[in-house]
């Protein structure tokens, strides 16, 4: 299987260790990974700001970049489901191009759902011990299913033991410029995500989305909490956790 | 009602800094999230039924001017009269006419949001009409001189020791502080004006098009008192309610109460049909029924035609993280949550409401509960995009937004670019690898710190790797 991997521009720019636990998870799992070298962005901070115009010329990048592998895989459920569930919205009175990016949808998958629904590999090259705690970023959850698959893959894990926290699913209050534009709701809603955290007594914190995580670790080490680890699920699963 | 959704951010820090609303919000969780969770699972082809409601709606909708007329010759069969009304003020003069034209001095009035739109109580009033609230929860705004904030729960902003308080000072009895006890008060109170009323005034959750019906559900009761003792009765609501079937108000049934209140079914669910024939125990000599546009049939045929097919049920407020954290009354208007984000700059004009329809994360909780399935978040977006077109956006947003795709479609000046501010954000975190301030985005660093990049792009370090 030939894989393109998206690193996006989060993970590129501010924590790069996820993407090459991304690889190295595909890699373990027999996959060939190619990573695109010309790859920016996926447009959706101008897609959610009402910039069409804008998200439609870096969707038409993206497809020039990543229509010719088998299967296109990121370390993020909202940038996936940008490309799964919205490229196809920004292309529908274009029959021609929609139909090539319905294919491409079909063909790109949130990371830990590709391992556990596609790849399949035997066991994690992760050796995290102990207890952590598990947020369900939004776009993930609720445009792509992404709810089972991160769960059972650290099952496969003997060491690690999940401590679910209430309303895992509930918004951690990111929503990219949101977070900027309304940083006072922003900050409640990471607020109340974070007393969820720490009431688990977890200790570790992972999700599948950096947006998200970034937001959470702002919240908690500005409320005085060093202690509390977030981690993007892939770094577990990678055994890049130290 | 005035729009006051300009206010909204500054309605947010006065929400949030607010413990007693906090208090009060905190309910939301239990009583209808838990609570629709919790019947929900009754229907068992759940989403078979959502796409059933849906395309109800939308058939209705898609032809919505011949069911109108249907709904209109079949009620006027029955002897009802429809009036047509383009605007709220047409509201107002159509109820303050039927009125004068029946002699009317004092009214009582079941919920009705559509009214609430219309300012109706105030505009009667000015006639000298005597408006009495009979709803629990609007009969204590009444009494408060508040507006809902909730479209289902309009009081869900107030605890019960401040309704005990009210209801001490406006009733001047002893003090009361258990629910069953106040409520016991407030029917003591309101059934002399059940009794005495010349006109009942309610909504109408549908209409009925094959047989001329207006349909409430209700559960306390005064539904029924209001639109049956009077002898004469005035529904009001909007142009989007009707639908073509009984049958189809079956199928969306099964899921508004569920939806709104985590019940099965509501206590009361009143079709009312015609006038007071003759034989008949009871029911008004008079039907009036006023038919309200005000901007909805602008959206018919267009890409928010989809909001029309709201039926009311509360279910994407509830389910909001955003409306849980602030309530209803910082939207400004009518309508809060999702839905209000949506429909209050589509008919009060998006130039009067232009934080609405950004101040959500589109994380998409409301639109999985809707059962009529509107894609909320889609609206939303929408709504941002025609708020670009219109020049709305702050023009600091547009700016950086615009660099940052011209950079993102030129690879290699976004490497140097993100190459260089990685490295300068890495110096600015310093050992503890955390930015305190984030200038030109105050609004993260106010409240959180900002984990410092590790200094090198993946780009950089996967070059590095492939050519050591």
């Amino acid at each position: 299987m030939r894989i393109g991997l998206f690193v996006t521009c989060l993970v590129d720019s501010i924590r790069p260790g996820i993407g090459f636990a991304a690889i190295e998870l595909l890699e373990a799992a027999g996959c060939e990974v190619v990573v695109p070298e010309q790859q920016t962005c996926c447009g959706q901070p101008g897609y959610n700001s009402g910039d069409s115009k804008m998200a439609r010329a870096l969707a038409l990048k993206f497809l020039a970049e990543f229509e010719s592998f088998d299967y296109i895989v990121l370390p993020s459920g909202s940038c996936a489901g940008m490309i799964r569930v919205h490229y196809p919205e920004l292309f529908k009175d274009d029959p021609e191009q929609l139909t090539r990016f319905i294919a491409l949808g079909t063909r790109t998958f949130e990371l830990t759902d590709f391992l556990h629904r596609i790849a399949k590999p035997e066991k994690m090259p992760g050796t995290f011990k102990g207890r952590l705690t598990y947020h369900d970023s939004c776009s993930g959850l609720r445009e792509l299913d992404v709810y089972e698959q991160p769960r059972a893959l650290l099952a496969g894990m003997p060491g690690v033991t999940l401590n679910e926290m209430v309303e895992s699913t509930t918004c951690c209050g990111f929503g990219g410029t949101f977070s900027v534009k309304y940083g006072e709701l922003s900050t409640r809603m990471a607020d109340n995500k974070c007393r969820h955290i720490v009431d688990t007594h977890a200790g570790t914190i992972a999700g599948g989305d950096l947006g998200c995580l970034l937001n959470i670790e702002g919240r908690l080490r500005r409320n005085g909490d060093h202690a509390t680890r977030v981690l993007h699920i892939a770094e577990i699963l990678a055994g890049k956790d130290m | 009602m005035q729009n006051r959704s300009a206010d909204f951010k500054r309605q947010v820090t006065i929400k949030l800094a607010d413990t007693r609303l906090q208090q009060a919000l905190s309910r939301l969780q239990s009583r209808f999230v838990e609570g629709r969770t919790a019947v929900i699972s009754e229907i068992h082809d759940l989403q078979e039924t959502r796409d059933a409601a849906a395309m109800i709606r939308d058939r209705a909708l898609d032809n919505l001017d011949h069911w109108l007329l249907h709904f209109e010759a079949q009620a006027t069969r029955r002897g009802a009269v429809v009036h047509w009304a383009e605007t709220a003020e047409d509201v107002n003069r159509i109820v303050a006419g039927i009125a004068e034209l029946h002699g009317v001095k004092t009214a009582t009035k079941s919920k009705s949001m559509v009214s609430e739109e219309c300012g109706l109580n105030e505009a009667l009033e000015h006639a000298g009409v005597k408006v009495v609230e009979t709803d629990l929860g609007e009969y204590i705004l009444q009494q408060a001189h508040e507006a809902p904030s909730h479209i289902v729960a309009p009081v869900v902003h107030k605890n019960k020791e401040e309704i005990s308080d009210l209801f001490e000072k406006i009733h001047q009895l002893p003090r009361k502080t258990g629910i069953a006890e106040l409520c016991r008060e407030a029917r003591e109170i309101l059934r002399p004006a059940f009794l005495s009323a010349d006109m009942g005034i309610s909504g109408a959750n549908f209409l009925i098009a094959e047989t001329g019906s207006a349909l409430i559900v209700t559960n306390e009761g005064n539904g029924r008192l209001v639109t049956t003792l009077p002898r004469v009765h005035v529904a009001i609501t909007g142009i989007e309610k009707v639908v073509p079937t009984l049958e189809d108000v079956a199928t969306l049934l099964r899921l508004l109460p569920r939806s709104a209140t985590g019940q099965s079914i509501t206590n009361y669910v009143s079709l009312l049909t015609g006038t007071k024939g003759e034989g008949d125990p009871e029911g008004p000599e008079h039907f009036h029924i006023v038919l309200l546009d005000n901007g909805r049939s602008s959206l018919l045929g267009g890409p928010m035609q989809e909001m029309l097919r709201c039926i009311r049920c509360g279910a994407c407020m509830n389910h909001c993280p955003v409306y849980q954290n602030i309530g209803g009354h910082a939207y400004g208007w009518v309508y809060p949550g999702p839905m209000g984000s949506i429909l209050t700059p589509l008919l009060g004009g998006m130039e009067n409401a232009p934080d609405l329809p950004n101040a959500s994360t589109l994380c998409g909780a409301c639109s999985v509960v809707c059962p009529v399935k509107i894609p909320l978040p889609d609206l939303l977006r929408n709504l941002r995009e025609k708020q670009l077109v219109l020049g709305m956006k702050p023009r600091q947003e547009t700016a950086l937004l615009g660099i940052w795709a011209w950079l993102a479609l030129h690879p290699r000046l976004y490497a140097l670019a993100t190459g260089f501010i990685v490295r300068f954000m890495k110096l600015l975190g310093g050992r503890e690898g955390l930015l305190h301030k984030l200038p030109g985005a105050s609004g993260w660093s106010d409240g959180r710190d900002f984990p410092a990049p590790q200094g090198r792009t993946f780009r950089e370090l996967y070059r590095q790797r492939k050519h050591p």
